[in-house]
Formats: C-alpha cells, sequence, structure tokens
C-alpha cells in the first residue's frame, strides 16, 4: 500500500536516501488534515504554566480553559495557583457587548482572594474577534493592584504553536529585569525551556549546585515572579527545548548581554556535554570548576551505566518511531536511542524549523523517514510498515501506538518518571525496555510471534 | 493541599469561573459524531480546538480519536472561514475516505459569522462531496451553553439532516428510535442489550460501541466498525416512536424528528437506577405493546436485594455530586431511593428546568439539599458547601480527586471526563445491571473508608 499522504503534504514527508533532502516545513496545516499540532493559545499556556506563585486567567470561552487545567505535571516546590483552573468564561451576552468588565471584575476578585505574584491574562480566539481591549484592561489593573498583570496574546488563530511560545517570552519579558536586589554569583546561570516535568528541573538545578553554580530562575518550572525578576543579573542562559524559550534568549541578550548557549539534558552524553560547556563558559573565573563537573560526570556514569547496559542488551535491534512537537528533542532521543541499540525509523515534529530538519536528516540512517506535521495516517502507515516496536510521543499519539501492538513513551507531558539527566535516561530506558518487551504484544495479533 | 484557598463561606463571585463543571460545546458534538459509523468529526476553528477534543476525549477512553480542523489563520478569521472549510472537505474526503463527515463549529467561527449550511451547500454545489457521501453540520457556539449543549446540537443535526420522512401515506415502520444521550460506550452497549431483550426493534443514535471502546487487534482502524450506520439513521424517520433519554443531551433530536417526520416522542430520564428504569421499560412496554420479559425483571430484583442487603451501610450518607444535568437527576433520585443524602448537587450546563426538577426529586425527601447550575456552578462552589458542612461521598468526574484528597472524602468517579481511572468504557451504569454496578462502586469506597477507620476492637471481617 502507498502511503496516504495528502498531496499537499507530499513535501512535508521524506524517507532519506529516496530523493534529495528538500523537506517543507513551517507551513500552515493543510485545512481538513488530522494534525497534531495545536494552537497558539496553546503554545503560550503550556510556556507560562509552570509558574507556579502567578495566576493564570484564561480570557475567553470556558474550553480553552478546561482543556487545560493541571494537565501538565508541572511540580511546584511551594505554591500550586497554576494547578487551578480560572477562566471568564464568556457567555453569548459577552461576545455581543464585550467582556471587558468581566475580565476586570475577574481579576480583581481573584487577586484579593489569592494574592498573587503576578497575573497572566490569556485573550482566546474569541477575544481577538469581538475586539476587548485587554492591554489596556490588565493596565489599569495592575496600576490599582500593584502587581504585574500581563496580557498574553495568544488568539489561537494567529499564527501557530510557536507565535504563542513568542507571546509567552514576551509576557516573561515584562517581568525579566525588574529587580535589582540582592546578590548575585558570577557563576550563575538561568535555565530555559525546562518545565519540571516530573521534577525534573530539580534534577538539573542539583547537578549546577554541585558544579558551584547559582541558578537564579528556571523559566519556567517550579518557576516564581521574584526569580524572573532577577533573571537578567545571570551570566548565561541555558536554552533546553529551543523551540520555547529562545526568543526571550535572545532578547535577553540584547537587552542585558547575557549569551546563551542551546543544551539538552537528555542523555548521558547530552546531559555531560551541557555540564562541560557551562563548566567551560566559566573556567576563567573558577579554574576548578572543570574538576568539579569532570567528578560530577564520572560519579553519576559510573551509577548509572551499568543497568543502562542491561538495558541496551534487552533492546538491541529493535525499530522505534520518534514524534515529539520540537525537533530539538529528537535529537537527543535518536542518541540515547542509539546507544540503547534501538533504531529510529521514523522521527518528525510538529514545529521544526529548516535547521532543525537538516540535522535530523544528517543524524538518521537511510531508510529512515522523516516527518513535518505529520498526522495518524501517515504515522500509523510507517508503523506498520517499518514494523517499528517503540513509539515515543505524547497524548494523541499513546492510544494509537497501543491499538497497533507497540510499546510507547510518553517524552511530553504526561511523562511518568523524570526523563532528564543521568538518572533520567536510565528511567527513560526502563520505561522504553517495560513497555516495548511487555508480554502483552504477543496478544497483539498483528505482530510477529503473537499467540 | 491544592484547594487551601477554599474557605467555608462562600465567596461573592460576580465575572469568574474557578474550577468548572463543564467544557465547552465542541466537545460535545465531536464525541456524538464518533457515534456515526464510518464518521470523521470536523472542528470548524482553530487548530487548537480540534487537538483540545481530541485530547480530551483520548484522554477519558484511552482511545485514538481522529477529528480534522479547518485550520483558521488570520485571514481566515477576518475573511471568514469559508475557503478552509471547503478545502478540507474536499482533503478529507480524498484521502481519509470517511462515509460521512460531522461539521461542528466553534466559538470563533461562529463569532465572525461562518453560515455551515451555505458553506456545506456550496460544497456539494461544487463537487467536494464524492457521489455517496454526506456531510452534516451543527452549530455549537462555545459561549452557550456547555459540553452537552454541543452533544445535543449534533444529535438534533443527526435527526434533521438525515431521517428522512416518509411518504405520505406508508405506515410506519415496526421499529422504536432511541436516543441514549451522553453516555458511555459501555452503557450504550446495555442499551442495546435491554432492546434486545425485549425484542423490540429499534434504531439508535449516537452510538459509541465498537467505536470508543474498540478491541486491540494490532491495527489502528480510522472507522472502527461500531457507530449507527447512516442508512438506520436515515429510516428513523418512519419509526413508530422516538425515545429521547435525557432532556438536555436528547430532547432537541426528538423534536426534530416529530418536525420533520411527524415521529412521536418521549422524554424520559437516563435510565440510571430502579425508577428511572422502570419508566423507561415501562413505556417501552406501553408504547410497544411489549411485555417486560422475566428476565429484566429478575436483574430489577437482583439490584433491589442488594440494596437490601446493604442498606446499613448507605442510608444518611451525605454525598455530593457534579456533572451533567441528565445523569444528576436520574442519579439523585437514586441515591435518594436508596436512603442516601444528596446535599450539594452543581452542573455548569444551564437549562432553567433543571432547578425545578432538582426540587421535585429532593424536596421533600432531603430538604436540606443545595443545588446550583449554569453560571458560578462550579467546584470552587461546591467546595465552599462541603467545608461548611462535610459530605460521606463525592459522585462525579475526575476533577473531584482535588476535594477528595484534601478534605480526605470517599470518591466514585462517574461521568465525563474521568482521567485517572479505567472502567467506564466497558461497565455500565443504565438499567438494573448499572445499577448494580454503582451500587457496587459506592459500597467499596464507603467500606473500604470504614476498614480504614474503624478501630482495631471493631474492624469488622463480616460486613
Amino acid at each position: 500500500m502507498s502511503a496516504p499522504i495528502l498531496k499537499e503534504r507530499n513535501k512535508q514527508v521524506h524517507e532519506k536516501g529516496k530523493a534529495a533532502f528538500d523537506l517543507q516545513c513551517d507551513r500552515k496545516s493543510v485545512a481538513g488534515s488530522v494534525s497534531q499540532r495545536a494552537c497558539v493559545f496553546c503554545g503560550s499556556r503550556v510556556v507560562l504554566y509552570p509558574i507556579a506563585d502567578a495566576l493564570h486567567l484564561v480570557h475567553g470561552s470556558i474550553g480553552c480553559a478546561s482543556y487545560t487545567w493541571d494537565i501538565r505535571g508541572s511540580v511546584s516546590s511551594g505554591p500550586e495557583l497554576h494547578r487551578l483552573c480560572f477562566s471568564t468564561d464568556l457567555r453569548e451576552k459577552d461576545v455581543v457587548y464585550g467582556g471587558e468588565k468581566k475580565l476586570s471584575a475577574a481579576v480583581r476578585e481573584l487577586t484579593a482572594k489569592h494574592k498573587p505574584a503576578a497575573v497572566f491574562v490569556y485573550s482566546t480566539c474569541i477575544v481577538g474577534v469581538i475586539g476587548d481591549d485587554v492591554d489596556s484592561v490588565c493596565r489599569k489593573a495592575e496600576q490599582e493592584l500593584g502587581i504585574p498583570v500581563i496580557p498574553v496574546h495568544s488568539a489561537g488563530f494567529a499564527g501557530t504553536k510557536k507565535d504563542g511560545y513568542k507571546a509567552a517570552c514576551t509576557a516573561l519579558n515584562k517581568i525579566v529585569g525588574t529587580d535589582e536586589t540582592g546578590e548575585i554569583s558570577p557563576l550563575s546561570i538561568n535555565i530555559l525551556g525546562e518545565f519540571n516535568l516530573a521534577g525534573e528541573a530539580w534534577i538539573i538545578k542539583e547537578y549546577y549546585r554541585r558544579m558551584g553554580i547559582q541558578v537564579v530562575s528556571i523559566l519556567t518550572g517550579d518557576g516564581r515572579i521574584p526569580d524572573i525578576r532577577k533573571s537578567h543579573r545571570a551570566s548565561l542562559n541555558l536554552v533546553q527545548c529551543s523551540g520555547s524559550l529562545t526568543t526571550l534568549a535572545e532578547h535577553m541578550e540584547k537587552e542585558y548581554g547575557i549569551p546563551y548557549k542551546r543544551v539538552s539534558y537528555f542523555g548521558l552524553e547530552d546531559v555531560s556535554k551541557a555540564l562541560y560547556e557551562v563548566a567551560g563558559y566559566f573556567s576563567d573565573q573558577d579554574p576548578l570548576i572543570m574538576k568539579r563537573t569532570a567528578d560530577l560526570v564520572r560519579e553519576e556514569v559510573e551509577t548509572y551505566l551499568p543497568a543502562l547496559q542491561e538495558c541496551k542488551r534487552r533492546l538491541e535491534g529493535m525499530k522505534a518511531a520518534i514524534y515529539v512537537g520540537g525537533a530539538f528533542k529528537a535529537f537527543s532521543l535518536i542518541r540515547i536511542l542509539r546507544t540503547l541499540g534501538v533504531d529510529v525509523v521514523l522521527v518528525g515534529s510538529q514545529t521544526g524549523n529548516r535547521q532543525d530538519y537538516e540535522q535530523l536528516e544528517s543524524m538518521c540512517d537511510k531508510g529512515t523517514v522523516i516527518v513535518d506535521d505529520s498526522n495518524p495516517m501517515e504515522m500509523s502507515h510507517y508503523i506498520v510498515e517499518k514494523d517499528v516496536d517503540l513509539f515515543i510521543g505524547g497524548v494523541k499519539e499513546r492510544p494509537m501506538a497501543f491499538k497497533l501492538g507497540v510499546g510507547f513513551c510518553d517524552h511530553n507531558h504526561e511523562r511518568k518518571t523524570a526523563l532528564a539527566g543521568f538518572e533520567g535516561t536510565l528511567n527513560f530506558a526502563r520505561e522504553v525496555c517495560a513497555s516495548a518487551l511487555s508480554p502483552v504484544w504477543r496478544f497483539a495479533p498483528r505482530r510477529r510471534n503473537s499467540l | 493541599m491544592l484547594l487551601k484557598h477554599t474557605t467555608a463561606e462562600v465567596a461573592e463571585r460576580s465575572a469568574l469561573t474557578v474550577n468548572p463543571a463543564k467544557t465547552c460545546q465542541p466537545v460535545g458534538a465531536m464525541y456524538a459524531a464518533l457515534g456515526i459509523h464510518g464518521c470523521l468529526p470536523h472542528s470548524h476553528g482553530s487548530q487548537g480546538c480540534c487537538a483540545y477534543h481530541r485530547s480530551a476525549l483520548t484522554r477519558h477512553y484511552k482511545e485514538p480519536v481522529m477529528a480534522g480542523t479547518s485550520s483558521f489563520t488570520e485571514g481566515a478569521s477576518v475573511f471568514g472561514g469559508q475557503g478552509n472549510l471547503v478545502q478540507a472537505l474536499n482533503n478529507m474526503f480524498t484521502i481519509y475516505n470517511p462515509e460521512i463527515i460531522a461539521v461542528h463549529s466553534t466559538c470563533l467561527s461562529e463569532t465572525i459569522g461562518d453560515d455551515l449550511a451555505q458553506i456545506v451547500r456550496k460544497s456539494i454545489d461544487e463537487g467536494k462531496v464524492p457521489e455517496g457521501k454526506t456531510v452534516i453540520y451543527a452549530p455549537t457556539p462555545s459561549f452557550i451553553g456547555s459540553h452537552v449543549t454541543g452533544f445535543a446540537n449534533m444529535c438534533a443535526s443527526m435527526a434533521s439532516q438525515l431521517a428522512e420522512k416518509p411518504a405520505e401515506e406508508a405506515a410506519p415502520l415496526d421499529q422504536v428510535n432511541i436516543l441514549p444521550g451522553w453516555v458511555e460506550p459501555s452503557d450504550m452497549r446495555e442499551i442495546k442489550r435491554i432492546m434486545k431483550t425485549m425484542g423490540i426493534p429499534y434504531v439508535m443514535y449516537p452510538d459509541t460501541s465498537d467505536v470508543m471502546d474498540a478491541p486491540m487487534t494490532g491495527h489502528h482502524e480510522f472507522y472502527p466498525k461500531g457507530g449507527a450506520k447512516i442508512a438506520d439513521i436515515k429510516s428513523s424517520g418512519s419509526s413508530k416512536a422516538t425515545f429521547a433519554l435525557g432532556a438536555w443531551a436528547s430532547e432537541p433530536a426528538a423534536k426534530e424528528l416529530w418536525k420533520k417526520c411527524r415521529v412521536p416522542y418521549e422524554t424520559l430520564d437516563l435510565p440510571i437506577g430502579i425508577k428511572a428504569t422502570d419508566r423507561f421499560l415501562a413505556k417501552l412496554s406501553e408504547v410497544t405493546g411489549t411485555p417486560v420479559p422475566d428476565s429484566l425483571t429478575a436483574e430489577r430484583g437482583r439490584a433491589v436485594d442488594m440494596i437490601t442487603d446493604m442498606q446499613s451501610y448507605l442510608y444518611g450518607k451525605r454525598v455530593a455530586l457534579w456533572g451533567d444535568p441528565d445523569q444528576l437527576l436520574a442519579l439523585s433520585e437514586f441515591l435518594a431511593d436508596i436512603d442516601m443524602k444528596p446535599v450539594y448537587i452543581v452542573s455548569g450546563t444551564p437549562g432553567k428546568k433543571f432547578m425545578n426538577k432538582m426540587e421535585s426529586i429532593l424536596g421533600d425527601v432531603v430538604p436540606e439539599s443545595k443545588f446550583k447550575n449554569g453560571e458560578r456552578a462550579d467546584l470552587f462552589l461546591m467546595h465552599q458547601w462541603i467545608k461548611e458542612q462535610g459530605v460521606d461521598l463525592l459522585m462525579g468526574n475526575t476533577y473531584g480527586k482535588y476535594i477528595a484528597r484534601d478534605d480526605d472524602i470517599p470518591f466514585v468517579r462517574m461521568g465525563f471526563p474521568i482521567y485517572d481511572r479505567v472502567g467506564h468504557s466497558y461497565f455500565p451504569t443504565v438499567g438494573y445491571m448499572g445499577a448494580i454496578r454503582i451500587l457496587e462502586k459506592i459500597l467499596g469506597v464507603l467500606m473500604d473508608r470504614q476498614d480504614r477507620d474503624s478501630p482495631e476492637e471493631s474492624f469488622e471481617l463480616v460486613m
């Protein structure tokens, strides 16, 4: 059977070795495609959501708030305001007469009750269309309440999820640089694009502590407004999940002269590389930092390598498919899977850019299929055709993988254990082993050797 | 203590919904559409809506959910989404080959004034809908009603756009229509079993059994084998009668069938609990002249037997409920019948009848009960009531788990969505067998609690 690809999408699917690489990306989804992508609002919401001492008020119809209520396992060590669901719940009369009054009252009622450190007001599709002046409502509330009340312009139709990341960065940028008090070490960093799913930010923060580096703020995992206010005084920004917070990093470089580096904390290789790079950056100021880092890496690798080798023994020769939001994560996943003896035969992302895909192509083996903004029909087809054993994806891919009788690991919001850092690499390997090698697949009629 | 902010005094709110007991219309329309065989639901709006609804249904059913989206852009939101929808229909029929596409709108497309009827007509005129294929559409503005309204609107569109008017003189077919309401695939399967047991020919739509509880085969079926057949829905215009289960979810479709095809209808409560099931069977029996078979009477007897056996664990227990009106009305009646006290009830779904009906069910038997629906009838309000005076049991969707944990209250999950437990797809809550299932769940958590909390000397082996 030939692959069921919409003709408009022909250029967004590439099989390495079949033709010259010319993958199209950064395109709007084709109308009618069962795309796995979401919208601008979704992009803003996932980035800002983990800031736990802020109020997140969704201005719009009820759905936008209810579907994003506590769905991201971003853990907080203190306040948990971010896990509640606040909506202006716009009704028909508000659509006719405007929702500004309602919004203004909601911000006041909420602030009186919860005393948040800041309020983020997300404007959704409908607000974009009825023309509420959200900026002015926020400005007035801010003056009156004495806390930042920040509009997040995230009408769903106004671009892609990536534009939502940008809107979130614009909002964050209004908080950055507003506190000059207190001491900050010259050996200091901000961690960007880390959302503390299953406590991952804490693992990474601990590495930096052991290296002697102060973490000024984490954007946005276990995030706090007071930390973000000071973040402009850190010496270096480290950007993970390149898609979401690069805009902010670029801005902070321009405005405050803070350089940034793209890093990944997934896989022994990548996390070691990240820590060494940071150590290298600070080695002029602290000649011992390299040694401390090398000790840390050695200790961690020694701790986890034997168990990882055991996983590799069990997984050797299996085939995997990867479909993730941003392409940067796919690079790490390909490397981890390779070290586990697993071949990646299908890889794709919702929002990768040209440069990302070129890098992906160069990393992949011949025959690997690369897809941009894919859909379940294409993915199902290649899973069967390439006889995949394991799928790495998110919520919408999970049941598809299971129906096809292949193992699955959620590397998105619904990950069950920390997957970052050295220990996270082992957690990942163990989860992959458990799912790909589960005895249940023997009952899947399609799979080889089924019972 | 995620909800530590909640206090016993009820805070006055004028503009804010906190922890809602509802969501928006389109997800209901999408769920209803999945109950037609070979149907691809389509969301006419921004891409995010469709992604969220698919994720919500996937989390609830642990099933892949396919749906298309018009992927609105800035341009579409200014100039209208007609181009997007026409192109979408063309693309979907070409590549995904559904039998039928069921389009629903969103707050965005409604606000900019897209006319689905006109756009669908245009698509047909321009040959974008292949011969033999079908498109239906339902307006589902998210700023009106709730997810239940969206379900009802899509069901009404199935009736008004698919059901065929019989010829003038034609005698009605020997069949009745069942509109099951927003219930689980397990419930739809159970209703079909009851109809089969009664021996009454029927057409039921929507029917999500064998769609949202599809077996694992190693293949990803875009269109699983279940779902109401289009031909059957067409024939529903010639049925003898319609039974609309649940006034909120099903009555609008029954009214459409009456208006268009003159099929008389009975609106009944969802058959949850003994009395509501009695009424359903009695009405079926009365309209079709079919006696209720002994096997169903025996099921009733078993349910009642279970209640009598376990009454000492049930009576006087205070229960807080939230969810959708059709479920809440029937369930409250059932709980009162087993001598429990449904004291607090909220539903984010509006509708004036709710307060009156609830009053008639609980006014005399549980005079202390408080209930509210519509704006700001949310879980924050519910929690304030509970802080004021506690309850012994919570029943509702997953979102009650914060209250259950913070206030250490036994919790039975029922309704939509359930993101954190399984079983709802497989075990019904309708009919007498459903009553047994509800009882088992309630007794399970209450008796576990008693075991956990009783001092050693009164910790009982036999209960």
